[in-house]
């Protein structure tokens, strides 16, 4: 079986994230940015397939700028068996409908049975790129699995959606995205990050994929741009045995109570 | 005015949840709101005047067998009915797990732009859809707008409270040929329990939250015990969820749910960053933690210094007496 895992590269979210106050873009360098958290469950999720079912083939794939790759040296470190890295200046600026049209595309050339993604990505927040990516390709998506179970004709799981919990089934090839609830990820180990060296790792750009228009096809324009200041700290007490008190007087003051 | 269509979302019983007010609202700032609900045949049309009653102008009511048994399909082939008969400058749907899956597919199927996770929506000057986005805990506001196609907009759930004027809506009734194809079936659903009778987090006036620092799932009680007294909703950290205190649906923050309450109150939580992106644009926050060089007392408007299990019971006491 072969399984894609959709990896994006995120600013990490340890420190203050910037936007570009012209563009509305990110910043991208004002922060570190690194792997999302999400992602490295999802790879956690096939890796663990794959240990447990021989001729599982697990591969890593973005749609990035070039300094993407770091993740997916991580993704081959943890254990993927090889990466996929669109880069093309024309992905400049590309919003949500045309990353997802040129995920499709990469996942489509590479062939699979299952794709792996996360729920949400923490900088975007969508949570609607597996969907497009699954209606571009005519395949069924299970969304926010916390638990997943995979057999060669199917996979399986359950989502904790508003009105409580669900089990859902569909037939592969399939796309699902998972929850922060489905696996705690490992860590590279230093035979990981040894032979991740020496696996395949193949940059492709929109030619190469057969995706022609210009940044993909962005269709979202932003208009403006404001920024909230930073929140300050109010008082701070120590507790003497008053400061419940304090509090309660706080709040009726406050008209909060 | 231009249709806005706005996708109801109903439970496994078939009844309109709590997101449609908020969804109405929105489509009645961009146009002339019209609900869009998907059912069981026969099923519908009980909540056509509820609809009404929260501003619906028109209710375009779909019916297909495939609701509830299929995720997505028959919603997406819904709106795509609708938008054909109605031709609609927008479509607004809620942010949840299965609405967010509608909006995707139907956007890619429909041609439309995506707006996601907008908090609130404007007529621009020329009469397109502008969505309002609150980016990175609310450090920054954008607007945006979409060049063509039908405007996909996923608005954040309890984002929008004031609701629309009610009407007394028109009805138009569709059966729906939905390809069952390869989608994805629902195989169980399980309901959850709600009877704690508390507010629900989003959209609370006050939120109780708490952390790792209480240390147990007995202990948290404490934190449903102050909530109670505070009239507030229970919410809690990633740590206090992953540690099993608390369901996860309670989780503030980054992953979790972004609350912006008049009072927020944080027990035994370190106000690690991610937390923060979910709570900081709360009018008021309390912070109780025994650290003093915890990062939550950065944001807090009134901080103590102590232990959570000396100062909570206190409080309560405090707040008992008060209101006898
Ligand atoms: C991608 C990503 C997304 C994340 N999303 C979220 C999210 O949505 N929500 C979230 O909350 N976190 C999130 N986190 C996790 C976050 O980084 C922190 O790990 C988490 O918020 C810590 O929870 P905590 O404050 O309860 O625990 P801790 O950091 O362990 O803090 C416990 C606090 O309790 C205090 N304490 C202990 N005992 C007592 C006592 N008796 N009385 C008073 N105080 C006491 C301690 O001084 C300490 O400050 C995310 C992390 C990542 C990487
Ligand atoms: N540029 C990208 N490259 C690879 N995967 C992506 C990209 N954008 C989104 N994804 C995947 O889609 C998931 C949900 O992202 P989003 O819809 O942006 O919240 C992410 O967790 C990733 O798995």
């Amino acid at each position: 079986m072969k399984i894609i895992v959709l990896v994006k590269q995120v600013p990490d979210t340890e420190e203050e994230r910037r936007l570009d106050p012209v563009t509305g873009l990110l910043d991208r360098g004002a922060n570190e940015c690194v792997a999302d958290e999400i992602n490295e469950r999802a790879l956690e999720v096939a890796l663990r397939h794959r240990d447990a079912n021989k001729g599982t083939e697990v591969v890593a794939l973005t749609v990035g700028p070039a300094s993407a790759t770091a993740v997916l040296r991580k993704a081959l470190s943890m254990g993927a068996d090889s990466a996929v890295h669109v880069v093309d200046d024309l992905l400049e600026g590309a919003d949500i409908a045309a990353t997802a049209r040129v995920l499709a595309a990469a996942v489509q050339q590479a062939g699979f049975d299952l794709v792996v993604t996360g729920n949400e990505s923490t900088d975007g927040r969508g949570g609607v790129v597996p969907a497009m990516v699954a209606e571009h390709l005519g395949l069924p998506l299970l969304s926010s699995l916390n638990t997943m179970e995979i057999t060669p004709e199917r996979v399986a799981g359950e989502a904790t959606v508003e009105a409580g919990n669900l089990t859902v089934s569909a037939l592969l090839p399939a796309i699902v995205s998972v929850t922060e609830r489905s696996a705690e990820a490992r860590f590279p180990n230093f035979k990981g990050i040894l032979t991740a060296k020496r696996k395949p790792l193949a940059t492709l750009s929109l030619e190469d994929l057969g995706v022609i228009p210009h940044g993909g096809g962005a269709n979202s324009t932003v208009l403006t741009v404001s920024e909230r200041p930073a929140r300050t700290a109010g008082k701070k007490i120590v507790d003497d045995g008053t400061a419940a008190k304090d509090l309660a007087d706080f709040l009726v003051a406050s008209r909060l109570i | 005015m231009t249709n806005v269509l706005a996708l109801i979302e109903t439970s496994a019983s078939g009844a309109i949840t709590g997101s449609a007010a908020g969804l109405i609202a929105a489509a009645s700032k961009l146009g002339v709101p019209v609900a869009v609900v998907v059912t069981q045949q026969g099923e519908g049309a009980a909540a056509v005047s509820e609809l009404g009653n929260l501003g619906a102008q028109h209710v375009y009511l779909a019916e297909s067998p495939e609701v509830g048994r299929l995720m997505a399909a028959a919603q997406v082939e819904a709106l795509m009915s609708a938008a054909r008969e109605l031709d609609p400058s927008a479509v607004i749907l809620a942010n949840s797990v299965e609405s967010r899956e509608i909006a995707g597919r139907f956007a890619v199927r429909s041609g439309g732009g995506l707006l996601v996770d907008v908090v609130d929506v404007r007529t621009a000057q020329d009469g397109s859809a502008v969505g309002v986005h609150s980016i990175f805990g609310g450090t920054y506001t954008v607007e945006a707008t979409v060049q063509s196609g039908p405007t996909v907009i996923t608005l954040r759930q309890g984002a929008l409270n004031e609701p629309a004027a009610s009407k007394v809506p028109s009805t138009t009734t569709v059966s729906l040929a939905v390809a069952a194809g390869n989608a994805t079936t629902i195989t169980m659903v399980q309901p959850v329990s709600s009877g704690s009778g508390r507010p629900a987090l989003r959209g609370a006036a006050a939120v109780v939250s708490g952390g790792r620092g209480l240390g147990s799932k007995q202990n948290f009680v404490l934190v449903e015990q102050l909530a109670d007294a505070l009239g507030a909703a229970v919410g809690a950290s990633r740590a206090a969820v992953d540690a099993g205190y608390i369901e996860q649906n309670s989780q503030v923050g980054q992953t979790g749910i972004t609350v912006s309450p008049q009072l927020y109150v944080a027990l035994g939580i370190s106000g690690a960053i991610q937390h923060r992106a979910g709570m900081q644009t709360a009018k008021t926050i309390v912070a109780i933690n025994k650290d003093e060089d915890a990062p939550i007392f950065e944001v807090a408007d009134f901080g103590i210094v102590g232990d959570v299990f000396t100062v909570v019971p206190q409080l309560i006491e405090a707040l008992q007496a008060r209101s006898n």
